[in-house]
């Protein structure tokens, strides 16, 4: 097992401070002001408050090869979750708070109940988990009767909103179901009503396919045809020739495509037998976050993020700067770091979380889902946001994507 | 950039001559817009209602203020990370002045020197002497600065940081933070009435107008906003101008597509103004008597008529308009 537990608070907060952009002046005379700015914060003397945050990723099983394009960074997520506690520390310095990030990272045949209980031992109070939907379950019920937040930044099932919903666990990440609604609200909107879904041989490919079943009914999409993916994991030798073949099945306006993985995906676009798009994991793809969001202040969180990583921000980097901001958020109107105290806020109705997405983020209080607009995007844009106009609510627009308060089975307990 | 001084001086001398040169007999009220897509500026002439000029500026202009006299007008060329001074009656570019990373938004002291910068990617508030370019000082504030007030008498200035939702409050005369202020979500601007007894902080994602006390520092209320018809969440105040009288305010309210007009004095909404799509910043002629709004989805400003409080004119001008100034 590879630990990399690190406590980057400090060190970060020391860094922020003394960030003077010397580079930034495009040759501008260096000046004496400089000096002294640098050691100003310094006289907030102790904070206050400390803010414990714990990061527990699992390596997710490899597709069985990568696009040379989409090879994940390795520190993908954690960095999300560092450029969030710098900016907790950027806000939280005003009120003396102070934030701390510990990351463990775990194999992909590893168990991540150890790394959590290592975190927990070390004091944190607030995990960030991107684990599998079991692993999850597994860990917050062995912290049920403890004083612990956890935060899911990572699963999309359907499931821990629903049946398997803990009162100890607020989910970040959208769930499968907000993310094939957003899409179905932008299909029926440009009345592409009727899909071929191409399903892959996962089992998180059939719970993708069955998002986008009860997405169909819900807006009125129509799936006309329906495949499952039978050309083996990589089939980019014979795509040419197997996929116009196994695209055959009459008259439709979408390709669906159910592959978690991204075993196939994108070899589908320009290889069917009728030129249709593709949409789904691949090809307009519902999302969190891409780098191609700008409006709403997104431009500023994405140079923010490249200033600090050298890299574009990836939907898992967002999911975890959203999950130490909530944190951050949160801290500034409690200015305490009891969890307690901290989830009361988060559930509060004055809450809300910057999503740059236009519209103030907030939790449901029935199964404790983040709601927030969603994605839809290409490789090189961002399409569109769901909610659609048009698509009405009594209370939120945002309540039209995934389970909304009626269809909830979350008994949270 | 290695010979800022003998570059702005011989800019100067420059301007001067133009100036002698090309001098009008009489100009009207000018209005001056930034737009932000198109990296341009609208010279609209106030009598006829009409563009007069357009001037290419840095890349993505957005804060635009003019100097108390109003015979210069200051632009953030945001992307181009610097202020662009330009003289108002001849529309040449005098000088650019340093800014710091990406400038939003900046007020000028009530003297005309200096100018407090908001760098939104950098967390900090870069307060420029516009005299020589000289830095004064970097005031690390909260995180994505923007929305800059002064206090009439120069004494206090706030900014406002989008995401750490707070105004901070700094005393002018040593440039620390005296007081940081929690508001509602992305706080926008920060404007204080003419009298300096109160500090009005829009909060664009809150949907509130923070109305704040100056002798405290505490939030005395916060105006809310219904419009029959109009989501909640799109009402999003931004843009904030109080008449000096201190009878009325406006308040930008973004895709609501609104102006909305308070009671000053008692805080409370009284109507709102129709405008054109996704109003967002405000700023009066000299004399009052009108108030432009820049309306950045349909390319166009609206006049809005302060009397009678109606909307008398739209007319286009550049692509995603931000800012906007009148000088005499």
């Amino acid at each position: 097992m590879t630990r990399m537990a690190s406590a980057v608070g400090a060190t970060l907060f020391a860094m922020i401070c003394a960030s003077v952009p010397a580079g930034a002046q495009d040759g501008a005379p260096p000046t004496s002001a400089q000096a002294p700015l640098a050691t100003k914060p310094a006289k907030t003397i102790g904070p206050e408050q400390t803010f414990l945050i714990g990061v527990v990723r699992q390596i997710p099983e490899p597709p069985p090869w990568i696009a040379p394009l989409q090879m994940p960074p390795e520190d993908l997520g954690i960095a999300g979750a560092e450029l969030g506690i710098r900016d907790n520390l950027t806000s939280g310095r005003f009120l003396k708070l102070d934030y701390k990030l510990s990351n463990e990272i775990v194999p992909t045949d590893g168990d991540p109940l150890p790394a959590v209980e290592r975190l927990i031992e070390a004091g944190n109070r607030f995990i960030l988990l991107d684990v599998p939907p079991d692993a999850l379950v597994k860990i917050a019920d062995a912290y049920k009767d403890r004083d612990i937040i956890f935060i899911n930044v990572g699963a999309t099932d359907d499931r821990l909103r629903q049946q398997d919903c803990r009162a100890n666990v607020f989910h970040i990440a959208p769930s499968r179901s907000m993310l094939t609604d957003a899409l179905a609200q932008f299909l029926v909107t440009k009345r592409w009503q009727n899909w071929f879904l191409m399903v892959g041989r996962t089992d998180n490919d059939k719970l993708y396919a069955e998002a986008v079943r009860r997405s169909a009914k819900k807006f009125g999409g129509k799936i006309v045809a329906e495949k499952t993916w039978d050309y083996g994991p990589d089939a980019r030798a014979t795509a040419q020739s197997e996929v116009p073949r196994g695209t055959q099945v009459g008259e439709y306006d979408m390709l669906i495509v159910a592959d978690e993985l991204g075993e196939f995906g994108d070899i589908l676009p320009y290889n069917t037998w009728l030129p249709r798009p593709i949409a789904g994991t691949q090809g307009l793809m519902a999302l969190s976050w891409h780098p191609t969001m700008e409006n709403w202040g997104a431009s500023q969180l994405q140079s923010r993020f490249f200033k600090q990583s050298k890299r574009l921000m990836q939907p898992l980097d967002f999911q975890m700067w959203q999950g130490v901001f909530a944190v951050g958020s949160a801290s500034l109107k409690t200015r305490n770091s009891d969890p307690a105290k901290v989830k009361a806020q988060m559930l509060s109705p004055e809450y809300d979380l910057p999503v740059f997405k236009g519209v103030a983020a907030t939790f449901r209080d029935w199964d404790q889902q983040l709601r927030q607009p969603i994605l839809l995007t290409h490789a090189t844009n961002t399409v569109t946001l769901s909610p659609q106009a048009g698509f009405l609510h009594q209370s939120s627009p945002l309540d039209t994507l995934g389970f909304d308060r009626p269809e909830s089975r979350c008994k949270l307990k | 950039m290695k010979r800022p001084i003998l570059l702005s001086t011989s800019l100067a001398t420059l301007a001067v001559l133009l100036l002698a040169d090309a001098l009008p007999a009489e100009a009207s009220p000018r209005a001056f817009v930034t737009n932000e897509r198109d990296h341009t500026m609208s010279v609209v002439d106030m009598e006829t209602l009409k563009v007069i000029d357009t001037i290419k500026t840095g890349r993505r202009p957005r804060g635009i203020i003019a100097s108390p006299d109003g015979k210069l007008i200051y632009v953030c060329a945001s992307d181009d990370n610097r202020v662009e001074v330009y003289d108002a009656a001849t529309l040449k570019l005098v000088k650019t002045l340093r800014s710091g990373p990406d400038p939003e938004l900046f007020v000028l002291h009530p003297s005309g020197n200096p100018l407090y910068i908001a760098n939104e990617d950098d967390n900090m508030v870069t307060v420029v002497n516009v005299e020589n370019n000289d830095l004064i000082a970097e005031i690390p504030v909260g995180v994505e600065p923007e929305g800059m007030g002064i206090s009439p008498d120069g004494k206090y200035m706030v900014n406002t940081s989008e995401t750490t939702n707070m105004a901070h409050v700094v005393d002018t005369s040593n440039n620390e933070i005296i007081e940081n202020i929690l508001v509602d979500s992305r706080p926008r601007i920060a404007e204080f009435t003419k009298d300096g007894k109160q500090l009005w902080v829009s909060a664009e994602v809150g949907g509130t107008v923070a109305v704040i006390d100056p002798s405290n520092w505490q939030i005395i209320k916060k105006i809310g906003f219904k419009i029959p018809g109009v989501a909640d969440d799109a009402i999003q105040p931004v843009g904030v101008r109080i008449t000096k009288d201190g009878s009325k305010a406006f308040v930008a309210l973004g895709p609501a597509n609104r102006v909305a007009v308070v009671n000053a004095k008692t805080l409370e909404v009284e109507d709102y103004l129709l405008v054109g799509q996704r109003v967002w910043q405000l700023g009066f002629t000299p004399d009052e008597k009108f108030l432009l709004s820049t309306n950045g989805n349909s390319n166009d400003i609206s006049v809005i008529d302060v009397e009678s409080q109606k909307v008398t004119k739209s007319l286009t001008v550049g692509r995603a308009p931000w800012g906007v100034v009148v000088v005499p």
